[in-house]
């Protein structure tokens, strides 16, 4: 019995001495954190992709109280409506910016992109590309090994399997832009998400000349101009022999996409489209 | 008892059909496309344009820095365009085309089979004479040969070290120009001794050469300060780090180079392009290749001019088999399979490796099993499977601990893996990344 008494009374006795000895210590080097980081870490989403360029949710919070103002910070996945809590919490001004998603800019599918040769390496699109060009003539497009599905922290993109190409799942993205940097060819493209979600875009990044890049794949850019005149806003410039659409400047009006002779340019959630008078309407509504 | 590297290296089936099989010259190609970059380093800048008439030997592309080489016309003829082509890099890389007319050669080429064995020149001539040639190494990593003869201050070379190894299977382009050019070496060997100060010339030949190591034993008498090693037959013996510790016994520090140590490797294949360059005045534009396989009707080597489509080497050799299932450019250990045989040759072209179907097919690709073979086999002395399992994870910086910028690529790892991991691909990954951070560090 004198032991477990004796026991019990030491063990307690140290235990106070102790709780005394840590209290002053933890007085002594107590670090005085910020509480605004931790009401702004509680108003992010807490995916820690990165695509703010901070490591983490936390690093982006304390560079958000660090900073002066919130002038180039900003959240992808958040997007608008959690910067505005952010200011909130920090009594700063949010600068707004328009939703963007990730856009692939590649459309030789398995079907018009004919294979040329035999890749048995590792499934990786970075191994591929440090090795040749891709198992299609075309040296620019997608290799369909799968690096952006690999990086992408909300399932947000997947190869379709009759295509092979990869496609993004509009819910689910946040234009993160982990998968713009693990494309090797730089393929992915963020984009603005537009009205209704509503885009053009030249789904090609071939520079080859024209007939090469016909005869690697049907669907390639082959520098044509013919967007070019057809676009009414200067949106479109060609640059060493492939066509690009700015999508600041672009108004949707779609006059591009039924010019192009190889269906290069794509358009995606239009209405389809109907007589030639009513299209018209359409593209003022949509200006 | 042979000399070897003491430290991993493994021995692949030699496979040395073209062995004995005489230096060929084939009909001159209809067209040529040289690429601007067949070197290490800078491309080339263009100096013809299209519609320019070029003869043999004419400068078509200078170098563009001191890293970088220039490059010669091969042909005669016309240029016919500038172009990107698709090249043995797997991508489409500019290319000068020329259409073949005649065979007219500069005035100045000393076109005589004559030995010209008076080496009284200065160092700065042969320096010169070489930066002029565009001569590259020719044991397939083309790196420019004037930067290597050009000894940094402070440091002291006191042996060249001859790489007349040729450890890859099936390539003997290097030990046939042993057997029928050994003079010339011999002569090519004194003028780069001379030009990097060096006291004496070792020339490494691994044993299963015996007829190259007599032929040139009994012609390096004549030579002063010339030595000539017999050395195990184990891949990769013609590394340059495992060549010197093989001949020299010591060994290179880890980051550092061949000059750290006193030396300056050249492969045996540029030691007579650099005769070539100093004493006949002709720039690199021909080179021999190898062209073999198991099933190709004739294998040979040919002596063949830059820009030539490999399938007009392939044709000579008997044509392409039906059973063809990978081309590759180089070596089988080293080389790259191309995607189209209408690549050029270029100054790295060491070989033309026709594989059958059967054994073009990378290995299964299994887990690994811990078997620790590719920590055995690297010579030098990492641990591939380890380096390779970070790099998949993309632990690039940590690589740097793991010592990865030491790897000399040489696949040893890969080939004995019984699991058929492509662990080399990985390791390469992790070498650019790390490189990559390294440099954006730096700047």
């Amino acid at each position: 019995m004198d032991i477990i008494l004796n026991t019990l009374i030491t063990l307690s006795a140290l235990g106070v001495v102790l709780a005394v000895i840590l209290f002053f210590v933890a007085q002594k080097f107590k670090v005085v954190e910020d509480p605004r980081i931790d009401d702004v870490e509680g108003c992010l989403p807490g995916a820690n992709c990165g695509g703010c360029g901070y490591p983490g949710c936390r690093g982006f919070a304390e560079a958000c109280v660090k900073a002066d103002t919130l002038d180039g910070m900003f959240c992808p996945p958040g997007g608008n409506d959690v910067m505005k809590s952010v200011a909130g919490a920090l009594g700063m001004e949010a600068s707004e910016k328009e939703p963007q998603i990730a856009v692939v800019r590649c459309n030789g599918s398995h079907e018009k992109r004919r294979k040329t040769t035999v890749y048995d390496g590792p499934s990786s699109c970075a191994v591929s590309h440090s090795l040749y060009g891709g198992d299609t003539d075309c040296a620019y497009g997608c290799l369909g090994l799968g690096d952006c599905v690999e990086v992408c922290t909300f399932d947000a993109i997947y190869i379709d399997e009759e295509s092979g190409l990869p496609i993004v799942d509009e819910e689910n993205c946040t234009a993160c832009g982990a998968c713009v940097k693990a494309c090797p060819k730089s393929i992915i493209e963020l984009r603005n998400k537009g009205k209704k979600s509503r885009r053009i875009y030249v789904s090609c990044v071939n520079h080859d000349k024209g007939a090469p890049a016909k005869r690697a794949c049907d669907s390639a850019c082959i520098a044509c101009n013919k967007c070019v005149k057809a676009c009414p806003f200067d949106a479109i410039v060609v640059d060493d022999f492939c066509a690009y659409i700015d999508f600041e400047k672009c108004k949707l009006c779609r006059k591009c996409v039924e010019e192009c002779p190889t269906g290069a340019i794509l358009e995606l959630n239009f209405p389809p489209r109907k007589a030639k008078v009513e299209k018209e309407e359409t593209s003022e509504v949509a200006n | 008892m042979l000399k070897t590297f003491p430290k991993g290296g493994v021995h692949p089936k030699e496979n040395k059909f073209s062995a004995g099989k005489p230096i060929e010259t084939i009909e001159l190609p209809k067209q040529v496309s040289i690429p601007i970059a067949q070197h290490i380093g800078a491309p080339a800048q263009p100096v013809v344009n299209k519609g320019d008439v070029v003869k043999v030997g004419q400068l078509i592309a200078k170098s563009g820095g001191f890293v970088s080489a220039n490059i010669h016309s091969s042909v005669s003829g016309k240029v016919s365009k500038i172009d990107k082509i698709l090249d043995t890099s797997g991508y489409k890389q500019t290319c000068i085309v020329i259409d073949v007319e005649g065979d007219e050669w500069l005035e100045t080429i000393d076109k005589s089979k004559d030995l010209v064995a008076n080496t009284d020149v200065s160092a700065d001539e042969i320096r010169t004479k070489v930066l002029d040639c565009g001569i590259v190494g020719l044991g397939g990593a083309t790196f420019p040969t004037h930067v290597k003869l050009s000894v940094p201050p402070g440091k002291t070379c006191e042996h060249l070290v001859i790489n007349a190894v040729e450890c890859e299977p099936y390539l003997t382009a290097d030990h046939q120009i042993m057997m029928e050019k050994a003079d010339e070496i011999m002569v090519g060997c004194k003028l780069i001794q001379k030009a990097i100060g060096a006291k004496k010339v070792l020339i490494g030949i691994e044993n299963n050469k015996p007829d190259a190591i007599k032929h040139m034993s009994g012609i390096a008498k004549k030579y002063e300060n010339i030595e000539v090693h017999a050395l195990k037959v184990m891949y990769p013996q013609g590394g340059e780090k495992q060549l010197i510790k093989a001949v020299l016994n010591r060994e290179v520090p880890s980051g550092g180079l061949p000059i750290d140590v006193g030396c300056v490797v050249q492969n045996v294949g540029t030691a007579f392009a650099v005769y070539e360059a100093v004493q006949k005045n002709k720039p690199l534009f021909e080179r021999v290749v190898t062209v073999t396989g198991k099933s190709v009707a004739k294998p040979c080597n040919i002596l063949a001019r830059i820009g030539t489509p490999v399938n007009e080497l392939i044709e000579f050799a008997g044509g392409l088999p039906e059973d063809t299932g990978k081309v590759v450019n180089g070596g089988p250990m080293m080389g790259k399979a191309v995607s189209t045989i209408t690549v050029p040759v270029t100054k790295g072209t060491s070989g033309v490796l026709i594989f059958p179907q059967e054994s073009a097919a990378r290995p299964e690709n299994h887990n690994c099993i811990r078997c620790g073979r590719c920590v055995s086999v690297c010579p030098m002395g990492l641990e591939p499977y380890q380096i390779k399992n970070m790099a998949v994870v993309k632990m690039f910086e940590e690589l740097e601990k793991e010592r990865v910028l030491d790897c000399i690529e040489c696949g040893s790892c890969a080939y004995t893996c019984p699991a058929g991991v492509p662990l080399l691909d990985y390791i390469r990954q992790g070498k650019a990344n790390l490189n990559k951070i390294l440099r954006s560090k730096k700047s």
